[in-house]
């Protein structure tokens, strides 16, 4: 399972990449590979106002529809388009191609709540004790 | 109550199944994926573990008698070695379940049901059976069950058996072969939409068959798949699925497989509710479409039509083969036109789509 060092992590399986004030947010190669084949992802409008823990996109795989949760508060500033088309890049590159949104951060200090990548290695090898 | 594992669990284990619950069975949903495992069935071979399903043999002087209330295909035309799809029906006309009539000879049958139904038919079917001379038994537990299928399956399974696979025509059985040195039930049968087999055979041996196809088919590309793709597979071919399609509300009247319903063989269960739907239409339906809109439709979604619900969605999903995102629903028949617009409301937003033919997938040649 690739959980790279210089992300943080939700419990939810999103990961964040923090760059000054904002905030570009994914699921996980672990949150990816247990939704199996992504078919259709609902982005959230441009200058959306979000909460930390609101349901904010949704993940579509064959079989199972997922919410992905915002884990830090602000504006959306920018989505990936992309992904309308290509859905499945969130399979192939969650890191990279398969981001989903950045946000503005309002509340710089949320970021020190986020996991550590050996924080989220324990999540992830709570929750796949049975894969 | 804890979910059961049928004899190759540790082996989906070993191949890298993802286990799901499913009908109180543990059983994998996918392997490497679900889109490849579909692909793999319609275009090569894919091997299921279907041991979850069950079994009832039926035996005893008035057995052909007893089938034939019971159910709403007419078995009285199956020869020795053949099969009959069948909807089992309640007096008011809801399914029961639909199953597999397999005719072994004269006063011996074997019926195969949905895992989830096991029990809820059993019951069904001992309650019938006051006025005939027959004997019920429930043999699930003593059968295991796999299916191989896709255009290759014939190719694949001849490696492992001297039988003349070619002369067993679709929906005929062999009941005492070889596969893999094992004595099987090998029947061409199978709920993909692609040409394929059955294989019923002792729980100890179901893993060294298992293992013997996966070897066999390696140079054809097989893969072992799981029931998420059985569930693509059956739904681009818009075959019914217990629980969706059919239930012991829905009728295989209102299901669309009326064929299946036969009314001039006599008295049956749901006879006089069937033959009136068959008559004067039925007020819903299940009919077939496909999203206009973007968004995937799922199971238990609502169908509007000029903001008034018109019915519910069955099955949706994306269609692996056709790259759409199709689905099944029951509405109101006045709605039901071929090319209607209908609306899916897909979290509390009114998605357009378009009501369209079915099947969505038929197989070449078929």
């Amino acid at each position: 399972m690739n959980i790279p060092k210089e992300l943080k992590y939700s419990k939810d399986h999103e990961w964040v990449a923090v760059e000054g004030n904002l905030a570009t947010i994914g699921v996980t190669d672990f949150a990816q590979s247990q939704l199996g084949d992504v078919v259709f992802i609902e982005l959230p409008d441009e200058d959306r106002v979000v909460t930390a823990g609101e349901a904010f996109s949704v993940i579509e795989s064959v079989k199972a529809v997922s919410d992905v949760y915002a884990p830090v508060s602000g504006k959306i500033v920018k989505v990936n388009q992309a992904l309308e088309d290509a859905p499945d890049w969130v399979n192939q590159d969650p890191y990279h191609d398969g981001w989903i949104a950045v946000i503005e951060l309002t509340n710089d200090s949320e970021i020190d709540s986020l996991l550590s990548n050996e924080d989220y290695e324990r999540v992830v090898a709570a929750e796949g004790g049975h894969q | 109550m804890t979910a059961k594992q049928t004899p190759l669990y540790e082996t989906h284990l070993r191949y890298g199944g993802r286990i799901v619950e499913f009908g109180g069975w543990l059983l994998p949903v996918q392997y490497t994926g679900i889109k490849e495992e579909h692909q793999a069935v319609r275009k090569r071979a894919g091997l299921f573990d279907v041991s979850h399903m069950g079994e009832v043999r039926v035996t005893g002087a008035n057995s052909l008698n007893f089938l034939q209330n019971l159910v709403t295909n007419d078995v009285s035309r199956l020869a020795n070695n053949q099969v009959l799809y069948t909807p089992m029906c309640y007096p008011n006309g809801g399914t029961v379940d639909d199953l597999l009539v397999y005719k072994k000879r004269d006063k011996d049958y074997l019926l195969v049901i949905n895992a989830a139904n096991i029990e809820k038919d059993f019951e069904w079917m001992q309650s019938c059976t006051q006025d005939f001379d027959i004997k019920l038994e429930n043999i699930s537990t003593q059968m295991a069950q796999l299916a191989l299928q896709g255009p290759l399956s014939q190719q694949i399974l001849g490696k492992i058996t001297s039988v003349p696979l070619s002369k067993l025509k679709y929906y005929w059985f062999w009941p005492d072969i070889e596969v893999a040195g094992k004595k099987v039930l090998l029947s061409r049968t199978g709920y993909t939409g692609e040409d394929g087999f059955e294989i019923y055979c002792s729980p100890e041996d179901a893993v060294p068959i298992w293992n013997s196809i996966l070897e066999a088919g390696t140079s054809e590309g097989i893969l072992p798949v799981g029931l998420g793709c059985r569930d693509t597979l059956r739904f681009e071919a818009c075959f019914p699925l217990y629980g969706h399609e059919l239930s012991s509300d829905i009728s295989p009247i209102e299901a669309g497989i009326g064929m299946f319903v036969k009314l001039d063989k006599g008295d049956f269960i749901g006879c006089e509710v069937l033959r009136k739907q068959k008559l004067n239409g039925t007020a819903r339906k299940i009919v077939g479409f496909e999203m206009v809109d973007r968004g995937v439709a799922r199971a238990g979604y609502s169908v509007t039509q000029a903001d008034r619900e018109i019915g519910t969605v069955t099955t949706g999903s994306y269609a692996p083969s056709l790259d759409k995102n199709l689905g099944l629903a029951f509405i109101k028949s006045d709605h039901a036109k071929l090319g209607q617009a209908i609306a899916i409301q897909i979290r509390d937003k009114n998605v357009s789509a378009q009501i369209i033919a079915k099947p969505f997938y038929k197989r070449e040649g078929k």
